[in-house]
């Protein structure tokens, strides 16, 4: 077997799989074709989303090595205070505020947490990363409330409605999911940018490669740590305006969270692409084996309704981790003796 | 040296190891024999940890066969290795922190322990019995290496020295064939030196192990090696007595430098 | 003075190796268990078994095999409460398809097949280490979670997915009243706890240890990483599938699949990191805190003659247990337990200072 196939044989089927699952429903006729593009729609649309969240537990991972579990709890607090904010100030303002609110909470995890952790291994920083979701949890819900607040972005809620004439009825697309993937597009092009054309963004890599290289030609540490988890708290905010304008500012929001973290390993710990790529590839393969392979499942197996969407992501990082752990994009570890 | 030397034991055949674009080791052929001191000597980065790392495979080789007892084999996995009767030391120890010096040392002896989880679980007539046999034995090991006052000491409250004393406590409690051991005396002040080389040598006279060492002081490769592999860059320089290693032109060039 | 070893010499071996080697603590944890077994049913109230004393207990054994795992095999496992519902329905399939079974024989038999899904589970960590391995066992987590809402076999087919049990019978004893659910639990505990202390002092214990402290020279010695790590999942799910099917039997005596969330493993994982991990007598200590925690909590406000919501009270305990996970962690890795450690070595200089 050459070398590159021996490497690469997971991302190939992964490919084969994806391919044979998206035609499928189409070529054995189960399925009307706009109701398909419906489905693929809205398949792509939450995994934006999940993209986003991945997003920022990869920014903290490349940067500092640590992996956030408390994204989630990040994402929710943030949407709380933007939602509550806004009940009493304009939207913009409510942002700005919102955005300084992440940017102290960076810098209290820095203080408090990381900077006392700082030569313990990865799964030790997880646990504390755990603590802080828990503490993030229990502070937000109760300096803001623990009930379903909205956001209003200020767009018409009446979905388009498009090829009426091609497909019966027409297909349904939200304005809000092409707002959101404008806007992980652009954040997305800004972070890329950043990474690689600024100073900032240099000694950030600079530091997710190497701490005591880094700090031994004089990049503050610690300084570095606040800016990144302020960077992922802006995406937090960011992610979590879109999702709770979606669904509602409620609790729930942090088990997307938990949904974010297969997106993560297939993508790669340390890949920006990757993040998008796997959050469309988890969010497409998701809704397509709920809706296309659940029903056949449901009638074959006699199973009490669908909820594959539970697991599937799961179980689909759960093959990489087993065969391929850098995932799509991410760097191969050699361990040294 | 006291025992006779015997028959070939380990030899290593081409050995080339790569990682990524940095070349290890090239093309490294050399033989060990039976109760023989064999140093390994050679600058810095010259290859010789992943030597031994090849032998006792936890490296992989891209290239070359390692023969051991008369069986060869391209890849050595690390288990195969101490079943066959390789231990080893290493030069950033390798101990078990969360351990006392016991527990260290009884740890070797795993490979010899037969008695499954659900015996061990209850304790019961066979797992106690075979309990108290390997601490007796590995009681013997501590008294060989002098750290009976530090046995229930976790290791990581004991100074470099003895450390080290108990990391080669933990390979010979494997009874070992064939002892690797990596730069065993680095670090050590003269007293400390001397005892070390006193174990190496009782050793390989009391026990017969053949012993394969990597080792910085000239003085003590010289005094205690029977044959010595000089290594450069990942590439054989030279092979033989110490005396015919001390008067070879390439072996003095690439430790003293070569004007330009 | 009164915690001494002086005269204490052992002349065997055996002798130096049991398990409580200072007579000081022979005699306090002999005691310990006897007053536990005699004193206990007739201090305690009904509220305190139900709400206190027999979680305490199933959750400890629980604690003591994620313990197993994490600290001293240093793996880690987000899915400990998946294995515990494991042992739960496990145990509850065969009391309900096979009536004639002693109970305790049901208890094995579900902690067998909890430890075998262990090791199915346990599989990626022979590959995966790390935040890595945590990950896949949150797979465990939410794939065992969704296998018991969605497939009827599980439950008996029953309609709302929530199943009940009767009382257990033991030797014609029924286990009915709070005293008799206590007495029967610690029994479990104190075999059981037996069985791991042993377990940790053996061969296996220190293979275990060994790949937790370096998995690479544990190889050059000849261990077989894969076997240990795998035994460690299969003890570590025997136990969490022995406490899974005490918990739905004797605790809720019904339960539905969300009755074991993510939220019981994240509170395991919390048990021993605060507890001590790596310790046996700290997986109680946590296991204690972690039980004791929300229902002081309760109290506290009261006691101040101050009114909280229980939500906000709720809100606040979360709060208090991520600040306490950081602080642990931050502060005293070793937890509880190490804290003891360091007092029992203070008392036995007392009353000298040094």
């Amino acid at each position: 077997m050459s070398r590159n196939l021996k490497r690469n044989w997971p991302v190939y089927a992964l490919g084969a799989l994806l391919a044979i699952g998206l035609v499928l429903p189409l070529a054995t006729g189960a399925s009307a074709l706009g109701f398909y593009i419906e489905v693929m729609l809205g398949g792509l649309m939450s995994g934006v989303l999940y993209s986003l969240v991945a997003l920022g537990f990869v920014l903290i991972f490349k940067a500092s090595g640590v992996f956030n579990f408390a994204q989630g709890a990040m994402v929710l607090f943030a949407a709380l205070a933007l939602a509550r904010l806004s009940e009493v100030m304009p939207l913009y303002v409510a942002f700005g505020l919102a955005i300084l609110i992440m940017i102290v909470f960076a810098w209290l995890v820095e203080r408090l947490v990381l900077r006392h952790l700082v030569n313990q291994e990865g799964v030790v920083l997880l646990m504390a990363t755990l603590g802080v979701t828990y503490f993030l949890d229990g502070f937000g819900q109760t300096v803001w409330g623990s009930d379903i607040y909205k956001i209003d972005l200020g767009l018409p809620k009446e979905p388009m409605i498009v090829g009426e004439q091609l497909f019966q009825g027409g297909i349904l697309i939200s304005k809000e999911d092409l707002f959101a993937a404008a806007i992980a597009a652009l954040l997305v092009m800004c972070l890329a940018v950043f990474f690689q054309k600024t100073p900032t963004g240099r000694a950030l890599r600079a530091v997710a490669d190497d701490h005591q290289a880094a700090q031994s030609i004089g990049i503050p540490l610690n300084r570095i740590w606040v800016i990144v988890w302020a960077v992922a708290g802006f995406v937090a905010l960011v992610a979590g305006m879109i999702w709770g304008a979606k669904l509602g500012v409620q609790f729930s929001l942090q088990l997307i969270a938990l949904k974010a973290l297969p997106v993560v390993i297939l993508g790669g710990l340390t890949s920006v692409p990757g993040a998008i790529i796997g959050g469309l590839v988890i969010g497409v393969g998701e809704k397509f084996a709920e809706v296309f392979l659940g029903q056949y499942l449901a009638r074959t197996f006699d199973l009490a309704g669908g909820g594959i969407e539970y697991w599937f992501a799961y179980v689909l990082c759960l093959f990489f981790l087993l065969v391929r752990p850098e995932g799509l994009f991410g760097e191969k570890h050699i361990d040294r003796v | 040296m006291a025992r006779t030397i015997g028959e070939v034991i380990l030899k290593v055949d081409g050995i080339s190891l790569a990682f990524g674009g940095v070349k290890a080791l090239t093309d490294v052929s050399f033989d060990v024999r039976e109760h023989e001191v064999r140093a390994i000597i050679g600058p810095n980065g010259a290859g010789k940890s992943s030597m031994l790392n090849c032998i006792n495979g936890v490296y992989s080789p891209q290239q070359g066969r390692i023969t051991f007892k008369g069986q060869t084999f391209e890849q050595m996995s690390p288990h195969r290795a101490a079943e066959m009767g390789i231990a080893r030391t290493f030069q950033s120890l390798a101990l078990f922190k969360g351990m006392s010096v016991l527990d260290n040392i009884m740890t070797g002896r795993n490979l010899r322990m037969r008695t499954n989880l659900l015996l061990q679980a209850l304790r019961l007539g066979p797992a106690e019995r075979e309990e108290m046999e390997h601490r007796a034995f590995v009681e013997k090991i501590i008294d060989f290496l002098e750290i009976q006052a530090y046995r229930k000491t976790p290791v990581g409250r004991l100074p470099y020295g003895l450390q080290k004393r108990v990391d080669l406590g933990r390979a010979l409690a494997m009874e070992p064939a064939m002892l690797l051991l990596d730069e065993p005396m680095a670090g050590m002040n003269v007293e400390e030196k001397q005892d070390m080389c006193r174990f190496i040598l009782d050793l390989n006279d009391e026990f017969g192990t053949t012993i394969v060492l990597i080792e910085h002081d000239m003085g003590v490769v010289m005094d205690i090696s029977d044959r010595v592999v000089v290594l450069d860059y990942g590439k054989k320089i030279g092979d033989g007595t110490p005396a015919e290693v001390r008067s070879n032109q390439a072996v003095i060039d690439a430790y003293l430098g070569v004007a330009h | 003075m009164l915690y001494r070893e002086n005269g204490q010499f052992k002349t065997t071996y055996r002798a130096d190796q049991q398990m409580l080697p200072i007579l000081q603590d022979r005699f306090f944890v002999v005691a310990l268990v006897a007053a536990a077994f005699l004193v206990v049913p007739l201090i305690a109230s009904d509220y305190w078994f139900r709400a206190l004393i027999v979680p305490f207990l199933i959750l400890s054994i629980a604690a003591i095999g994620l313990n197993i795992l994490v600290g001293y095999c240093g793996q880690i496992s987000l899915g400990q409460a998946a294995f515990m519902s494991v042992g739960a329905y496990a145990a509850f399939n065969f009391t309900v398809r096979v009536p004639e079974l002693n109970f305790l024989l049901v208890l094995l038999l579900a902690g067998t097949i909890s430890a075998l899904a262990g090791m199915v589970f346990g599989l990626p960590s022979l590959r995966i280490k790390g935040l890595y391995l945590a990950v896949a066992t949150l797979a465990a987590q939410f794939f065992i979670d969704w296998l018991f809402i969605r497939v009827k076999w599980f439950t008996n087919n029953s309609p709302s997915g929530a199943v009940s049990t009767s009382p257990i019978e033991l030797f014609g004893w029924t286990v009915d009243s709070p005293v008799d659910k206590y007495w029967f639990v610690l029994g479990v505990v104190v075999v059981m706890t037996l069985a791991a202390k042993n377990l940790v002092r053996s061969a296996i214990g220190r293979s275990w240890m060994a790949i937790r402290d370096m998995d690479v020279a544990a190889e050059v010695i000849g261990i077989r990483a894969g076997w240990a790590k795998l035994s460690a999942f299969a003890v570590c799910s025997f136990y969490a599938g022995v406490a899974g099917a005490l918990w739905g039997f004797i605790h809720l005596g019904a339960w539905e699949p969300l009755a074991f969330n993510i939220n019981v493993s994240f509170n395991l994982l919390f048990m021993i990191i605060i507890g001590g991990m790596g310790s046996l007598l700290g997986s109680f200590f946590g296991a204690a805190f972690i039980v004791m925690l929300p229902l002081i909590l309760n109290q506290l406000p009261g006691w101040f003659g101050i009114e909280i919501s229980t939500a906000l009270l709720s809100h606040i305990e979360f709060m208090i247990f991520g600040a306490l996970i950081v602080f642990f962690l931050i502060v005293e890795p070793h937890g509880l337990a190490r804290l003891w450690a360091i007092g029992k070595e203070k008392l036995r200089l007392w009353p000298f200072p040094h």
